[in-house]
């Protein structure tokens, strides 16, 4: 250290011998114990470059004598949970459906890694709470357009509808209008027609006979004679109080006219068996299960 | 060359350094009634630290059989007959307040009972005083030893290591004991004994075994005067009627030898039965001058009051020129009149009525609490469902507590909507309208329920619904209220 001669007569100790207008800078060094931790840290962060990946190389980094990666840090525990949920998850694989909905525990396992899977990947569509939106059915009610029961959930989790997989649900409601089947006066009076199998009201000096004469030739084949829909098909139940586009003319005359066919997209391959049953699960448990 | 002031011209005021260094005590041994009392609650108290977790409570299979846990995994704290689940932690509240109240009543009758006796700090700094006092010999001693700090000796190295070894043996079991209150005492210590405890045990061991040593074996009177918040307290709460351990002046002043105190006597001077001899300071577990009257390093511990009686039994004079005493005595005695003593008084009654009902009302609390418990969480989202048929259906989380130690059967009702249906989901109920269930003991279960009305009957936009949960074998009936909405 630099020696200073120059004394402060105040407080006897010595200046840095800088002086601005007649006021002099006492020198007070850093404490001896302050300096050495401060040098220790050097010398440490020197054994962090050694053992830690430290140093940005050209293409990649020097990676440390001790391998240290906090991605393969992140790999292990994620195979560490994978570990403490597989007896659980193995279990939920091997039972059947049925005996999943019976089983306390194992119906509380499915609802609750259900609900995650469902947040996840079903929400964005169907809603967090399962509610649905128009062209997106409400899972919690009890109208399901190919089934409700728990083999025909999971048929159609696995597969989907018009999804472009073999097994997908692929019957789609006509484009009478579009197609040229039925002219625009005929679609609207057929409109009135499905809207009093309901017990809608109709527009005024609507041709009832006639609609149910276009009703006959044209819907029954998907619809049911009575307009009972049919599952098989996909095809919805035209007397009831559920529309999972609208009820009202405009609505129907639309999708008359241009047909409808919602996609659900197949989740097999995307989802391991026990998770889409565990899905199936919780759909079912909604409320609306059959 | 700028003017500067000439130092001498300067005022300087030195007050010493900010904080004095520690002098360390060398509390002598002393024996009699307070001496008697501080033994028998040292090893009462120890008594009840050490074995408490080895009690035994049955109840019944599958329930830890330990009178005294803290299940911390299972969220259970147990105490003999009573179990509480974590919602019920409030009832320690209840407790606390109890026992601040108690440390009011006990500082209004007789000071500061609990500092003196029952402090956990001073238990165990007591018996690490006797420790010392065992291994390196009394008062006297033990002064000369530490002032000949040049000539140390074989047997001096010996004397140090085996007092530092019983305080950290003594330690290290006050942390043995502390775990032993989180789990199945007898199991963990079979595993101490063999290495297999778990780790959370070592760690706790280790940090009550640090502040154990460091708080009674080093810091001890330290802890009363610099740390604690008590004795300030204390002194915000004491009043003039309240005993505390008092040097009695009334007996006269000056202090002086018996010798002196003859030859003053023949002089006409006014002696009092004091003789200076500095006992009950040598004896002082934190070394202050209780002649000095009140002040805030002492605890209280009465230890000075059986120095000064075996001093005055021995040279003939009258006992507890040092007891329990307050000042109005002091200066009644100086006016000639009668001492007198006001245990019962407003202050005290007020703590003890303030203890009776805050009791009261724990004890009210905890014979009226339900071991059945039910809570309803109405379904967010969607609100309501509108089903094919047009009736309107809500969906409720409901989770349903059994505080018993065995399963039992509970019915479920629902009184809501008019000619609502209940159904739960995942239960097979043979019967279908009042559906039955198996709550399993000490645990809480979750079930899905779907109350479904027609539309048509029931026009409001939100009707409050009623469920109830009736033990079937015992009756025992928990309800909880939400409402049913309509989109």
């Amino acid at each position: 250290m630099t020696e200073h001669s120059d004394i402060d007569r105040v407080s006897g100790r010595a200046t840095t011998g800088h002086e601005w207008d007649g006021i002099k800078e006492l020198n007070t060094p850093l404490p001896r114990w302050w300096v050495i931790t401060f040098y220790t840290t050097i010398l440490w962060s020197i054994g962090y470059w050694i053992v830690y990946p430290a140093w940005p190389l050209l293409w990649s980094h020097t990676t440390g004598i001790w391998n240290y990666s906090t991605r393969a840090e992140v790999a292990t525990e994620l195979a560490n949970l994978g570990k403490v949920r597989g007896d659980k998850m193995v279990a939920l694989g091997a039972a059947p459906l049925a005996e999943i909905a019976k089983d306390p525990a194992l119906l509380a396992l499915a609802r609750a890694s259900g609900k995650t899977v469902f947040g996840d990947n079903c929400a964005p569509c169907h809603g967090s709470g399962g509610a649905g939106a128009k062209g997106y059915p409400n899972l919690n009610d009890d109208e399901w357009l190919w089934g409700g029961s728990l083999d025909q959930i999971m048929q159609t989790i696995q597969f989907g509808a018009r999804s472009g997989h073999a097994k997908a649900h692929e019957s789609a409601m006509l484009a009478f209008g579009k197609e040229g089947v039925l002219k625009k006066d005929q679609i609207v009076t057929v409109a009135n027609h499905v809207r009093s199998l309901s017990g809608l009201p109709t527009s005024s000096g609507y041709d009832a006979a006639g609609g149910a004469k276009i009703f006959a030739d044209n819907c029954t084949s998907c619809h049911g004679d009575n307009g009972k829909g049919n599952q098989e098909l996909g095809a919805p139940d035209l007397t009831d109080t559920i529309w999972l586009y609208g009820s009202d003319e405009a609505t129907l005359v639309e999708t008359i006219s241009n047909g409808r066919a919602g996609v659900m997209p197949a989740w097999v391959g995307r989802l391991d068996p026990s998770t889409i049953k565990a899905l199936t699960v919780y759909v079912h448990s909604l409320g609306g299960g059959k | 060359m700028n003017k500067t002031v000439d130092p001498t011209e300067l005022q300087v005021v030195d007050d010493g350094p900010l904080y004095a260094a520690r002098k360390k005590v060398y509390p002598q041994s002393v024996s009699g009634t307070f001496r008697r009392i501080k033994w028998g609650l040292m090893a009462f108290c120890l008594g009840v630290y050490y074995l408490l977790p080895f009690v035994r409570w049955n109840r019944g299979l599958g329930a830890p059989s330990q009178a005294v846990l803290v299940d911390l995994p299972n969220s259970r704290f147990y105490f003999f007959f009573i179990e509480l689940w974590p919602q019920e932690v409030y009832y320690f509240t209840g407790l606390l307040i109890v026992a601040a109240l108690t440390l009011f009543l006990m500082n209004a009758v007789g000071g500061r009972i609990w500092c003196g006796y029952l402090c956990p700090q001073t238990v165990w700094t007591d018996l690490f005083y006797a420790v010392e006092r065992w291994v390196e010999g009394d008062r006297r001693e033990r002064m000369r030893k530490d002032a000949a700090k040049e000539t140390i000796k074989l047997r001096r190295v010996g004397e140090i290591v085996l007092k530092h070894s019983i305080w950290l043996m003594i330690a290290w079991w006050t942390g043995g004991a502390w775990v032993l209150y989180f789990t199945d005492a007898p199991t963990l210590v079979m595993q101490l004994l063999i290495f297999q405890a778990p780790m959370i045990a070592y760690i706790w061991i280790g940090i009550l075994t640090a502040t154990t040593y460091v708080f009674a074996g080093w810091m001890r009177e330290q802890v009363c005067v610099y740390m604690c918040p008590w004795p300030r307290i204390q002194a915000a709460l004491t009043d003039e009627w309240a005993l505390n351990v008092t040097y009695k002046y009334d007996r006269g002043e000056q202090r002086t030898s018996l010798k002196k105190a003859n030859e003053l006597r023949a002089l006409g001077e006014p002696v009092g039965d004091c003789i200076d001899c500095y006992q009950c300071v040598a004896v002082c577990p934190t070394g202050i001058d209780i002649r000095n009257g009140p002040q805030l390093d002492c605890i209280q511990c009465g230890l000075c009051i059986d120095a000064c009686d075996a001093v005055m039994t021995k040279i003939g004079r009258e006992t507890r020129l040092i007891g329990y005493d307050n000042d109005i005595n002091i200066h009644r005695r100086q006016e000639g009149k009668p001492p007198i003593y006001r245990i019962v008084r407003p202050r005290t009654i007020t703590y003890a009525a303030m203890i009776a009902a805050v009791g009261a009302i724990m004890l009210y609390a905890l014979l009226t609490r339900t071991l059945l418990d039910i809570n309803v969480l109405h379904d967010r989202n969607p609100v309501a469902v509108k089903l094919a048929d047009g009736s309107i259906r809500n969906a409720y989380t409901v989770r349903l507590l059994n505080k018993r130690g065995f399963d039992r059967v509970i019915a479920i009702d629902m009184d809501g909507p008019v000619n609502a249906t209940l159904h739960v989901v995942g239960a097979d109920s043979v019967t279908k309208d009042r559906p039955m269930i198996i709550l399993a003991r000490d645990t809480t279960t979750e079930l899905r329920l779907l109350v479904t009305a027609p539309a048509e009957n029931n026009p409001a936009k939100s009707i409050p619904v009623h469920f109830h949960v009736t033990d079937i074998g015992l009756g025992e009936v928990a309800s909880a209220t939400d409402h049913f909405v309509s989109p």
